[in-house]
């Protein structure tokens, strides 16, 4: 384990050195933020609702106490959302996703001699393919998150008014209610962070890909598997730092 | 000219090359020739850069390569072109995005002079309807196509064929070994081919380094190599019962004007 450690910080210094162009770059990161952030749209939007949207009726049938009023619901939906659902579900979503996509792209193009053909021509190949990933799931990542916040209270507010669990000015005074600018800082940094894994982290395990199909499957579960445990160990990490 | 000295590799205790030294001469199509798992694609590996030698060096032109300075070796790379054994085609680009590759990273040409080039290397490998396909749309003989295509966009001075003709039909196998050739010929270029294929020694080597278990047991031409004591490599070329049966008239042939050359002294 300590060994592969090293090797993945000697593989993200190789990112740094004899890297491209400015323009090259840009235009490779450009591509590659359409690619992670538009195809990921629809699966963040449907997640992102859902959870909002049990959330709201779980809480709903846990808050029984007649005392503590039903905007709470509202309030426990935001919180949740803004702190834990939004940022970490979405990027564990996103790492099933988009690592598996970038370590099974990655693998690939390894097995296929697609990599060492960059090399041949005197191309930083991991600068090339891999920091691209990086820089864009670093810039897109905080958007979905952004997207999948106001989804999430919005499937909230669906469910809520749907299921006659909560009316809609109640959801709307709770949602309101107690608001800490910081959580959406907080929300936003773990994005970032934990952007940085998945990309970095798949690219890794796509990148050192050596074999056959079989091993593209491999390296394609090893970026979920260790991307997953990634995020779990940053979001306690972060709370405890940040909070 | 490319020049190789005493090259050793090693994987995890087997040894793969043993001490290969040759000389690769330019304007000439040099072939790596040997069995499976000889070392001759982790020789072209060494020499392109791709693996690092245990030992050894390789020189191209004169200029040390293997552990020089990154922007001199940099800047030898970017004149290698390299046909990899699949074709090595990037999947997400089609022909002419592949071919424009080398040129948009590695030259300052404008646009339409890249794309004058892309479609010039393109017809010269004889694809010249082929620029909006994707890699997967092609045949094996056409991506081999588009890989030497890619090779020699940026005017390579080396070009490197790793088994050019695995895979394919024997004549579009002839085809592109000929394509090879006269690619080399045309441009003054020093191209080193790895193959197993008797063929291809037969029709385009002109100068040919056999391997066995990682090491260099013999070099010469295609007309030497017929004639030669090596059991090894007697073995490998007359495997096959076509090279057999071709040894055997052209042995037979010999034989004849020989013995007419004895009847005719005689009768003289």
């Amino acid at each position: 384990m300590l060994t592969n450690f090293g090797k993945y910080l000697l593989f993200i210094q190789s990112l740094l050195s004899r890297g491209e162009a400015p323009k090259i770059l840009f235009n490779r990161t450009i591509d590659e933020a359409i690619l992670i952030g538009i195809n990921s749209i629809v699966i963040v939007a449907i997640v992102s609702t859902f959870i909002g949207a049990v959330t709201c009726v779980q809480i709903s049938y846990n808050l029984t106490n007649a005392l503590i009023p039903r905007s709470t619901i509202g309030f426990m939906v935001r919180e949740m959302t803004l702190l834990e659902l939004a940022p970490t579900i979405t990027s564990i979503v996103l790492a099933g996703k988009v690592g598996s996509n970038i370590a099974g792209g990655l693998g690939t193009m390894k097995i296929t001699e697609q990599v060492d053909a960059l090399e041949v021509m005197g191309i930083n190949s991991a600068s090339y393919l891999v920091l691209p990933k990086i820089m864009a799931a670093v810039f897109v990542f905080p958007m979905l998150v952004i997207i999948a916040m106001f989804l999430s209270i919005g499937g909230g507010f669906v469910a809520g008014a749907l299921s006659g669990e909560i009316t809609p000015q109640e959801y709307i005074t709770g949602i309101r209610g107690d608001f800490v600018p910081y959580n959406i800082l907080f929300a936003l940094i773990k994005s970032v962070v934990f952007a940085y894994l998945i990309s970095s982290i798949s690219s890794f395990q796509g990148y050192k890909t050596e074999g056959g199909a079989l091993e593209v499957g491999e390296a394609s579960t090893k970026a979920v598997t260790n991307s997953v445990i990634a995020i779990l160990i940053a979001d306690f990490v972060l709370a405890q730092l940040l909070l | 000219m490319i020049e190789i000295h005493n090259i050793h590799k090693s994987f995890g205790g087997k040894k793969v090359l043993d001490g290969v030294s040759g000389v690769f001469e330019t304007g000439k199509t040099n072939l790596l020739l040997g069995a499976s798992g000889t070392g001759k694609s982790v020789l072209l590996k060494c020499i392109v850069g791709l693996i690092k030698p245990d030992i050894g060096s390789v020189t191209f032109d004169g200029t040390y390569y293997t552990n020089n300075k990154l922007d001199i070796r940099q800047e030898i790379r970017r004149k290698i072109g390299m046909l990899f054994q699949g074709s090595a085609l990037f999947d997400s680009m089609n022909v002419e995005e592949n071919v424009e590759f080398p040129l948009r990273m590695l030259t300052q040409m404008s646009k339409s002079e890249r794309m004058d080039r892309v479609n010039f290397c393109l017809s010269r490998v004889g694809l010249e309807n082929a620029n909006m396909k994707m890699p997967s749309e092609l045949s094996g003989g056409m991506k081999k196509r588009v890989g030497i295509a890619r090779a020699i966009a940026p005017n390579c001075t080396y070009l490197f064929c790793d088994e050019p003709n695995s895979g394919l039909d024997p004549q579009t196998a002839i085809t592109i070994d000929e394509l090879i050739k006269e690619i080399t010929e045309e441009y003054n270029i020093t191209t080193i081919i790895v193959t197993h294929d008797m063929n291809s020694v037969i029709e385009i080597g002109d100068k040919i380094m056999f391997l066995y278990q990682g090491k260099k047991l013999w070099e010469g031409n295609s007309e030497e190599i017929m004639d030669t004591d090596i059991k090894e490599l007697n073995d490998f070329i007359f495997a096959n019962r076509l090279m057999r049966d071709a040894k055997k008239v052209e042995d037979e042939r010999v034989e004849e004007e020989r013995m007419e050359e004895e009847r005719n002294e005689g009768n003289s």
